[in-house]
């Protein structure tokens, strides 16, 4: 039992809206994959278990339709219209990312669904809202990342190289956050009101509400911030954040010191390795560690001593990460009192003890390949409503006729 | 009722993005949400209360442009919780709240007397919901972090960037952002939770977690094929991570009027040394081709407009096996063609040819000249106490029977400490006058 155990979903299967529905079935929802004949394109992509191509092998596939029933229709086909629409009579929501006028097409769009279903909460997730004819023209992620805003905020200090986009279908993802965001308000709301409705989300929309000050910046007074390595986009351009270690890995040294307490830490963690006597700068860490009170950070860059003593405190750190780890350091700073963090690759992440202790790896039985995979776990820890991944990715159609007895 | 969550009340002690983000969301539906701040530090624990950006050339701790941004609709009030009578008046308000709502360091509400217990004895069926970089149990519990520490350590840093480059990481919190997304999430599902069973309960959001949830397929390819991000040859991250596509990249462009077809561009500003990169213009455009299809169309308009460059190499590059294996050659050659275009002048023509495509949009293109931000109405405007009318990022979704609303911008320090006093817990004016006169409000 989790928090959507009764509440039927029906996806009509897209590589856009996939992630949605995951988050729904994931917290115990019955989402139905509606498929078209075939099966999902998606169900094709690479990686695969053990880099051996298969219908039913790809991690993409099985990561993004976890927890989800498979049903084949041919909504083209008068037959698969009638049955999409007894199923739709038994379901409380549909998430959908088709074109525009598809569903209208095909007299399935919310208008007819809701006659056969008053309560329906019907999201469709499109590029640019379902009344831009913008949205049926093909996007990637890449492409509606563009067109969203994050890259212009990412990438590098020299503009001479691109603007990155980050990797992970972050775009899609965005959009799929804000059809489940906007799933459980309506199923709120229909508690309390029995009204279901139409939702219409943009991703691009979502993208572009989703780049911090470089919209806000801009709504407030026309600034333009510009992207630098490995930190924030400014307006005006900040120190850097991210230090090399002696191993060549990174860490992001986060907001620098600047209480007394962080000081004096910073001082006799030196000590405790030896780097004190080779940094001449001590002198303002320790002046730093004495200091009465707060700084006035308004004063740096005018005040000498607060200078000198900030100035120390950025090369410490420097001085600290060339001489030992970039896990050393993230532990080092973190026990100091200060906010940094190692720069991990995904997996590195995924092995430290920190998230195996809250048991975020878990293991998924893959009855058809005859092994069991451990899998990305609960992004929220609800002890009353556990997230939990109920049943490995579907086969296409694998659940056809139960989903069909079940109708009859 | 008139909006979808207009029957819910927070106590809400959140703060900065990742947390007051949560809450926008509630209250942009109705929910009322009530934020609760210290008056002795004058509500600075959240540090964008009287940061930039400004308006105009006033400064100060209500004059914040991103804590506007992000506390519309929410009401604001004082609470000394360091004395026994400010305690009690929280107590009145949680007792009256359906969720309380916070992201401090692991275990700071639980110091001043708010643990999960303590909030379950005044309301049974509280829902709580904190939210830090790495929850409240676990080895790293009380290490502190914000949106750039949580995306580096759940490895969304390091999957941002080019070959031969630290990582490029994200140029802002997007986990400020998206740790505000799922802590809404968390909240809403345990109001359904509630309605089902009758019963709270306290999530306990770690932001490294959500974070770390967003690599699904790389993960996978880990677990199950022990094939790591970390290689050596690097990473791409503009290029297409599962799906094999090429070319699939962000390329220059030029930012000068007329260098599209009459070549009166060609004044060598895409020459020397620029084939891998910029213009120095600063404009790019994004072009991915998922198949053969895509390519045979953008390789005939490279032929048609070849730009005063040889389109012969476009032969080169006819399978999609030929483009992947070559794929630094092919972008370098379509960067050099790309150069010699503005970048909405290009984006339109390989729109006509059904090719996806984005120009890089720069701020105020996406939000002044866009037309679709603006049909869309992603851009309301609030009206702030102090610093009047402002627009705010709305919400990217539209209902057809409760839409959201963002009119009043964010509560100045202690706005309606005197309404929810008087309205909500019903004392009088006076009372009021006192406890603040006590430094209790």
């Amino acid at each position: 039992m989790s928090a959507l155990t009764g509440v039927r979903v029906v996806e009509i299967a897209n590589e856009r809206i996939a992630f949605a529905g995951k988050l729904l079935g994931d917290m115990g929802a019955d989402v139905v994959l509606v498929e078209p004949l075939g099966g999902d394109p998606t169900r094709l992509l690479p990686p695969f278990v053990n880099d051996e191509p298969g219908e039913n092998r790809s991690l993409y596939f099985m990561h993004y339709n976890t927890s989800k029933r498979s049903m084949i229709l041919d909504l083209d086909s008068e037959e698969g219209r009638a049955t999409f629409l007894k199923l739709i009579e038994t379901s409380d929501v549909l998430i959908e990312s088709e074109p525009t006028t598809r569903l209208s097409s095909l007299s399935l769009d919310y208008a007819d669904l809701v006659k056969v279903q008053p309560k329906l909460i019907h999201t469709a997730m499109t590029p640019y809202g379902r009344d831009d004819p913008l949205s049926d023209l093909p996007v990637t992620d890449l492409t509606l990342m563009a067109a969203g805003g994050p890259p212009w905020s990412c990438g590098y200090d020299d503009h001479n190289l691109p603007p990155v986009r980050g990797w992970g279908n972050q775009g899609y993802q965005t959009g799929c956050h804000y059809v489940f965001m906007s799933v459980l308000t309506a199923l709120l709301y229909r508690n309390v009101t029995g009204v279901g409705q139409f939702i219409d989300v943009s991703m691009t929309a979502a993208l572009n509400v989703t780049t911090e000050a470089a919209s806000y910046a801009w709504l407030v007074c026309e600034a333009t911030v510009q992207r630098q390595t490995g930190r924030h986009a400014a307006v005006v351009p900040t120190g850097e954040t991210q230090i090399r270690c002696a191993d060549g890995r990174y860490v992001n040294t986060g907001v620098p010191p600047r209480f007394p307490v962080e000081f004096k830490k910073l001082l006799d963690w030196m000590t405790e390795i030896n780097l004190v006597e080779s940094f001449p700068e001590a002198v303002f860490l320790e002046m730093g560690a004495n200091w009465d009170g707060q700084f006035d950070l308004s004063l740096i860059g005018e005040d000498e001593s607060i200078t000198a003593i900030f100035s120390a405190g950025r090369e410490a750190l420097v001085q600290i990460a060339n001489s030992i780890t970039a896990y050393e350091f993230f532990i080092g700073c973190q026990r100091a009192g200060l906010s940094v963090g190692v720069i991990y690759s995904p997996e590195e992440a995924f092995e430290d003890e920190h998230f195996k202790a809250r048991g975020f790896p878990v293991e998924v039985r893959h009855d058809d390949l005859e092994l069991t995979l451990t899998y990305p776990g609960a992004p929220y820890q609800l002890p009353l409503s556990p997230w939990g991944i109920s049943r490995r990715a579907p086969h296409a159609g694998e659940h056809t006729n139960e989903i069909l007895a079940d109708l009859a | 009722m008139t909006g979808a969550l207009s029957h819910f009340r927070i106590c809400d002690f959140t703060g900065q993005l990742a947390g007051a983000g949560a809450t926008k969301w509630l209250a942009a539906f109705g929910a009322d949400v009530i934020r609760i701040e210290d008056p002795v530090r004058q509500g600075r624990w959240d540090i964008l209360r009287g940061l930039g950006p400004f308006v105009d050339e006033r400064r100060g701790n209500d004059l914040g442009g991103g804590f506007n941004n992000h506390n519309t609709n929410k009401k604001g009030i004082t609470l000394n919780l360091r004395t026994q009578k400010g305690k009690d008046l929280l107590r009145e308000i949680i007792a009256v709240s359906d969720a309380v709502t916070e992201n401090f360091a692991a275990g700071v509400l639980e110091k001043w007397g708010f643990g999960y217990e303590a909030l379950k004895e005044i309301k049974p069926d509280i829902v709580y919901v904190s939210n830090c970089g790495f929850g409240h149990k676990g080895p790293y519990s009380r290490f502190k972090t914000w949106g750039p520490i949580v995306q580096a350590v759940s490895g969304l840093t390091f999957s941002s960037g080019l070959p031969d480059q630290p990582p490029a990481g994200w140029g802002y919190s997007y986990m400020d952002h998206t740790g505000g997304y799922y802590m809404a999430m968390a909240i809403m599902l345990a109001l359904l939770e509630r309605d089902k069973s009758g019963k709270g309960q306290w999530v306990d959001l770690a932001c490294t977690e959500a974070g770390l949830s967003l690599h699904g397929p790389a993960l996978l390819d880990w677990t199950v094929n022990h094939r790591p991000l970390r290689r050596p040859e690097g990473i791409n991250s503009n290029r297409s991570q599962c799906a094999p596509m090429a070319p699939h990249g962000i390329y220059p462009c030029s930012g000068e009027d007329g260098s599209g077809e009459d070549g009166s561009g060609e004044d060598g500003s895409a020459g020397e040394g620029s084939e891998e990169e910029g213009s120095g213009d600063d404009e790019w455009i994004a072009i991915s081709c998922r198949h053969d299809g895509d390519w045979q169309k953008l390789a005939g308009l490279i032929t048609e407009i070849p730009q005063d460059l040889s389109a012969t190499w476009c032969e080169d590059f006819n399978s999609q096996g030929q483009r992947l294996a070559n794929e630094d050659e092919l972008d370098r050659k379509l960067a050099n063609w790309t150069s010699r275009w503005q970048k909405f002048d290009l984006q339109q023509r390989l729109r006509q040819l059904e090719i996806p495509v984005a120009a890089v949009q720069k701020p105020q293109e996406r939000i002044d000249q866009d037309p679709t931000t603006q049909n869309f109405g992603l851009w309301p405007t609030v009206e702030h106490t102090e610093m009047g009318e402002v627009r705010v990022d709305g919400l990217p979704v539209h209902f057809s029977e409760t839409n959201w609303e963002l009119t009043t911008g964010a509560p100045c320090l202690s706005e309606h400490t005197e309404q929810v006093l008087v309205d909500l817990l019903g004392k009088t004016p006076d009372e009021v006058a006192t406890l603040r006169e006590e430094g209790v409000v």
